[in-house]
């Protein structure tokens, strides 16, 4: 036990504490809920996944949202194999883009008029699975013998290499891509239908689910398991440390090489830009928020993810998603029920005092209007404060108002969890949302693009800090 | 054998080396004493770019500035090292400390989370294009030191100065001052050090504080002698800085200017002779290739580094 600690802890760490970890967790609401989760038949949960999937593309007649299922799945099973690696086996993967990249362009080279080949999906997608694998295996060869952080650079630095050469290497035509890719043929019938893709991707997520299921409670899984809560002891207990980490790489990467065989003709076009650093931290965040090392959650945060994130890029659903994910965040955290609702009406009355107060003193303060134009954003029109010509029209600040009120809203909302006092803290809040509302009308809703991505990454921060299990992981309890 | 062309690339070595050597110490001093990659310090430098940027456009632009030149500089300098040190204190508080007794992959995620942040943030305010110090209107390229038939601009010179200067009040530091001693016993063994009165969490907090501050100074070196900067300059800065630490001996001072003077010569000279030495098959675009077989060779070879002690595994 660090001694660096204060008191206000004192029970991490005490043996009766973690023993009764169960008991408490079986004591609050969400606890059992997740245990009913956890002991619910595997077929059960695998049929309540995939349904909602089977019967989307009936309730779904646009090509375009037709495209988000897609897309959705071939992150859901991207997610799936990273959670292999990070979620089981403890490695933190940060090359893995770089193997759903080979995937796509080991497509493009047996299947495509530039290539010349055009193989029978039922041969390419396993022989892309073995092929990825392999490649897999060699990235993680040397990094074996290497204590946990380095591997994070090495492979880091595997997918710049990977996107270096795929830049400029002549062969893959540089940051044009491979743009004349063959659809997907079963046994010389080709997929025409963006249906037909999603059904293909649903397969691959079913047995690839399936598959890792069984993994997980095998002999191999268990080891995993045992090698990511603690190295040593699992060396000492005879298993191959060094072959059972290069194992879970392998099979994170072969999964992430279907997933592109998959994407590449879906898309009909691959560039190097697809496959960089945005794409492997928003995997990231789909692992952490569904919680690391479970297929549920997995499967559940990538979805999330996705859809809000597609939801966001468009301007007149991010004003709603934003209100209503603030107000939502309120009712979750404070209790009792009264805390939420004199927050959020002191921070109505709050935001009109100051509108009026600023529109009397200078008026150029309220005079400008925002970029959004949904129906909440002309709402709040009248409550936020708008200065003239803050941003360009690109939506980019055009001076340092605009960028210090983003920065002095970051420096505040930090600022406020640093406060113990739960009084101030609620006192505290309020400015600190209208300052938020201010900020996102003004700024963030100019470039909903750019905001989700920011969102991401203050979202993974906040949830290692004060939920690593994600929604659905299971809760570690250590002995430290 | 064309000696100008060696020269200059032991030059432009040389001022890339020093701008690695910054980052690497950042890097090195960190996880020696927390035992913790920072993931993030790569976009810190870039922070620092742009607070010398904001600086430079605050005082009336590189053609025609309010202050004389080396004031701006020094002004550059001084601005992104306390604002990234300020950065670098914000980030240990809020990202790290709260998982200093989680499983060691937490904070890496935490880091990426940060790193991710920072880019977009500044890819919000400030987008995606270039954004230049026009250094070139600033100092005339023609203004500096001549060796033989090569000038060495003296922007160069400033930089590798400078780098040189920092370092050398680096070491100084940890090796003169009371608080380089508590960094150093932090660093030995951190538990020991608490129960010998060190306040854990302050030197923590400094180390952090001077790791970043040398981070955003390297960060305004760069864009001094490369003229332009953006959102995503730092992911190459922290991988190069972070591979200088390892060849140099993760955990060491003077490793990590060893380290980083070695990277950014091998760069340089991968960027300069890779076309001749592979008939023309891979361009200069491919040093990074180079870059990271050193890594590789060193990690396989010698995983302490040149200057660092094998890690003891005590059970």
């Amino acid at each position: 036990m660090s001694l660096t600690e204060g008191p206000e802890q004192p029970r991490i760490g005490v043996d009766e504490w973690v023993a009764s970890a169960d008991e408490r967790r079986a004591r609050s609401r969400s606890g059992r809920a997740k245990e009913a989760i956890e002991r619910a038949p595997a077929a059960i949960k695998l049929v309540a996944l995939v349904v909602p999937f089977a019967v989307f593309p009936l309730f779904v007649d646009s090509d375009y949202l037709m495209q988000v299922g897609i897309d959705t799945l071939i992150f859901v099973l991207l997610a799936l194999g990273l959670n292999v690696a990070v979620g089981w086996v403890g490695l933190l993967d940060l090359g893995y883009v770089a193997f759903f990249g080979i995937g796509s362009y080991l497509y493009a080279a047996i299947a495509s008029e530039y290539a010349g080949r055009y193989w029978d999906a039922v041969i390419a997608i396993p022989v892309i699975a073995v092929a990825v694998a392999v490649a897999g295996f060699l990235v993680g060869l040397p990094s074996r013998r290497l204590v946990g952080d380095y591997l994070a650079i090495v492979t880091l630095f595997f997918l710049q290499l990977w996107l270096v050469v795929l830049i400029n290497a002549s062969w893959s035509r540089g940051p044009n891509g491979i743009s004349d890719i063959y659809p997907l043929k079963f046994f010389g019938r080709q997929v025409t239908s963006l249906t037909g893709y999603f059904y293909v991707a649903l397969i691959a997520f079913v047995v690839i689910i399936s598959f890792l299921y069984l993994l997980n409670r095998s002999r191999t899984g268990r080891a995993w398991r045992a090698l990511r809560e603690d190295e040593l002891a699992a060396e000492l207990m005879t298993m191959p440390v060094g072959r059972l980490k290069l194992m879970g790489f392998a099979v994170g990467a072969s999964i992430a090489g279907v997933a592109g065989a998959i994407y590449a003709p879906v898309q009909g076009a691959i560039f190097p830009a697809s496959f960089d650093l945005v794409l492997l931290i928003t995997l990231y965040a789909m692992v952490v928020l569904g919680g690391a090392g479970s297929l549920v959650g997995v499967t559940i945060g990538a979805v999330l993810i996705n859809g809000s994130l597609e939801a966001l890029n468009d301007a007149n659903n991010a004003s709603w998603i934003f209100y209503g994910v603030v107000a939502i965040a309120l009712i979750a955290l404070l209790r009792p029920w009264w805390q939420p609702v004199a927050v959020i009406g002191s921070t109505v009355v709050f935001g009109f005092v100051v509108h009026e107060v600023a529109e009397q003193a200078r008026p150029s303060l309220v005079g400008g209007a925002t970029f959004g134009d949904s129906r909440v954003d002309r709402i709040v029109d009248s409550w936020v404060l708008l200065p003239q010509n803050i941003v360009s029209g690109d939506g980019l600040p055009t001076g340092w108002l605009g960028r210090l009120a983003y920065i002095a809203l970051v420096a505040s909302v930090l600022g406020l969890t640093l406060v113990h006092s739960r009084v101030w803290r609620l006192v505290g809040i309020v400015p600190v949302l209208y300052l938020a509302a201010c900020v996102w009308a003004n700024i963030l809703v100019a470039q909903p693009a750019v905001a989700r991505f920011v969102l991401i990454g203050a979202m993974l921060v906040g949830l290692m800090a004060y939920r690593p299990e994600g929604l659905f992981g299971k809760q570690r309890v250590e002995i430290v | 054998m064309d000696w100008d062309k060696v020269v200059q690339l032991l030059v432009s070595g040389l001022t890339l080396g020093s701008v690695y050597a910054l980052v690497a110490l950042g890097f090195s001093m960190v996880y020696g004493i927390l035992k913790l990659l920072n993931l993030a310090h790569g976009d810190v430098l870039m922070v620092g770019a742009f607070i010398g940027w904001g600086v430079i456009s605050w005082l009336g632009g590189a053609q025609d500035p309010n202050v004389a030149v080396w004031l701006l500089i020094v002004l550059m300098l001084l601005a992104a090292m306390v604002g990234c040190g300020f950065l670098g204190v914000a980030i240990e508080r809020f990202a790290y400390r709260p998982l200093r007794r989680a499983p060691r992959i937490a904070p890496l995620i935490s880091a990426l989370g940060v790193s991710f942040f920072l880019q977009n943030s500044v890819l919000l305010l400030f987008g995606a294009n270039f954004r230049s110090y026009d250094t070139f209107d600033l100092v005339d390229v023609e203004v500096g030191i001549s060796l033989g038939p090569l000038n060495v601009w003296i922007i160069r010179i400033v930089v590798i100065g400078s780098a040189f200067a920092m370092m050398a009040g680096l070491w100084l530091l940890v090796t003169r001052s009371k608080l380089g001693k508590a960094m150093r016993a932090t660093a030995f063994d951190r538990e020991a050090a608490a129960m010998m009165g060190i306040d854990v969490d302050k030197v923590i907090v400094k180390t952090f504080f001077i790791g970043s501050a040398l981070a955003g100074a390297a960060g305004v070196l760069v864009g001094l002698v490369f003229g332009s900067i953006n959102h995503f300059m730092g992911f190459s800065y922290g991988l190069k800085g972070f591979t200088a630490a390892v060849v140099g001996g993760i955990g060491s001072i003077p490793g990590a200017m060893f380290g980083g003077l070695f990277i950014g010569l091998s760069e340089a000279l991968s960027v300069g002779y890779i076309e001749d030495f592979t008939r023309g098959r891979l361009g200069s675009a491919f040093s990074d290739l180079v870059v990271f077989l050193i890594l590789i060779v060193f990690m396989l070879v010698r995983p302490q580094g040149i200057f660092g002690k094998p890690e003891v595994k005590k059970v």
